[in-house]
């Protein structure tokens, strides 16, 4: 209780620090006040378009999320079972981390639709960090247990879920977590490079053009309020899940 | 079935361990093996349980086996219970999981994390595993390492009740634990 009061009241004094120089600037289009940018978002609110834009946007970052995590989870599982698969794969992992956002997005332009680039991008950004973490998890495999399952004959189902499935989800917790806020980031910034119709992106390159510096801020929060639902709502079934494990 | 080793040999490198070991474990009787550290107790129940191969000699044994290992092996993140289900399957309710880990000191620990646990609770209920799971032979690594000695004698109580007429080899350096838990006791 204690820790969320002082969290409130940082919060409260960075916005009044914000409050307070967006007055002193006295400049709308360089920035705007928190109280303008809650007023824009309310006006926002109540459109079909609002709605239609962030349905648009995450269905596209979320899509490209689900599919991340499917080919980096079994990947990763390809990895840990061949090494071979693992050296192949090393060099385009290193170079996916390490690619710009921007670099990937312009190239995907040349080979999918603006409309899909999010999609793309997303898929791209989750890709490396899920394989990334599940293959330590598969390294990070305790042997004795293997053994320990063996000579108990558990069964093969059994085995999966109580030996390495719960030995792999702190890890795909981790990942997934890390990996959807990275989507949303790099899914938005690809939108505004390539302005697919009816996106967040395009609401922010749009208020960025007309120099409407409120919408801009409104959107960016509306940005980071979906983002983190998302991301609240999937650790939440994945804590679900591991609870489920942890109990078999 | 008896278990029997005959002329079991094993070595580490230049390091001869076991040098033509042969053993009838009689079934339905308890033999604790005794020795010092390092002698090759361990190395002995790794072989009969099948973990380690022998350069040379043969083991039989029953088909279905138990064992409380050197090191627990609990599945860390799963709860106290489900490990035990790991190995038993639907045999026991939770009702009657809860039951025996509250025999074993370990009340109310049956929805906990094994990562929560003591070192001495990890032992219990890696002890506990080992006796619901079903065995024609039962291998105990020192089973009571790392017990309190007012638990131990409960625990070592619990043990003795439930491996009565079963066969089980198990490895010690403890007189005391030898003393009371064994039928026939061989030294390394």
């Amino acid at each position: 209780m204690k820790k969320r009061v002082i969290t409130a009241l940082c919060v409260l004094f960075w916005l009044t620090v914000w409050q307070l120089g967006a007055m002193a600037l006295n400049q709308k289009i360089l920035l705007v006040t928190p109280v303008a940018v809650v007023k824009r978002l309310a006006e926002l609110v109540p459109s079909i378009d609002f709605w239609s834009s962030i349905a648009c946007s995450a269905g596209k970052i979320l899509l490209g999320f689900a599919m991340g995590l499917a080919a980096g989870t079994g990947l990763a599982l390809l990895s840990g079972k061949f090494s071979a698969v693992r050296q192949l794969f090393a060099p385009l992992v290193s170079v996916l981390k390490s690619i710009p956002v921007a670099s990937f997005t312009i190239l995907a332009l040349i080979w999918v639709s603006s409309k899909n680039l999010s999609v793309l991008v997303s898929f791209l950004i989750c890709v490396p960090i899920v394989y990334t973490n599940m293959l330590e998890g598969l390294d990070n495999l305790d042997p004795k247990l293997k053994t320990m399952a063996e000579i108990f004959h558990i069964p093969p189902w059994r085995r999966f879920v109580g030996v390495y499935l719960s030995q792999l989800l702190p890890y795909f917790r981790s990942a997934s977590g890390l990996a959807i806020g990275m989507c949303w980031k790099s899914g938005v910034a690809a939108e505004v490079i390539g302005i697919p119709d009816g996106s967040i992106g395009e609401r922010l390159y749009m208020a960025k053009i007309y120099l409407e510096t409120a919408d801009l801020f409104a959107w960016t929060l509306v940005i980071i309020l979906v983002s983190r639902l998302c991301e609240g709502i999937f650790t939440a079934l994945v804590k679900l899940m591991v609870k489920r494990v942890e109990r078999m | 079935m008896d278990i029997v080793a005959s002329d079991i040999c094993k070595a580490f490198g230049n390091n001869e361990v076991l040098n033509g070991f042969s053993h009838v474990f009689r079934e339905g009787s308890v033999t604790a093996v005794m020795g010092a550290s390092g002698c090759g107790k361990s190395t002995l129940l790794s072989v009969l349980m099948g973990i380690l191969a022998p350069d040379s000699g043969r083991v039989t044994r029953p088909e279905r086996i138990s064992a409380v290992f050197q090191e627990n092996r609990l599945c860390e993140n799963l709860t106290v219970s489900a490990n035990i289900r790991l190995v038993t399957g639907k045999r026991y309710s939770r009702r009657e999981i809860a039951a025996e880990l509250e025999k074993t000191g370990l009340a109310g620990c049956e929805d906990k994390a094994v990562r929560e646990l003591s070192g001495g609770m990890k032992r219990r209920a890696a002890l506990l595993r080992a006796l619901l799971a079903e065995y024609d032979a039962l291998f105990l690594d020192e089973p009571f390492k790392g017990l309190d000695e007012g638990t131990k004698r409960s625990v070592m109580e619990y043990c003795k009740e439930n491996t009565r007429g079963k066969t089980v080899v198990m490895v010690t350096h403890d007189r005391g634990e030898c003393e009371f838990m064994a039928d026939e006791t061989i030294e390394l």
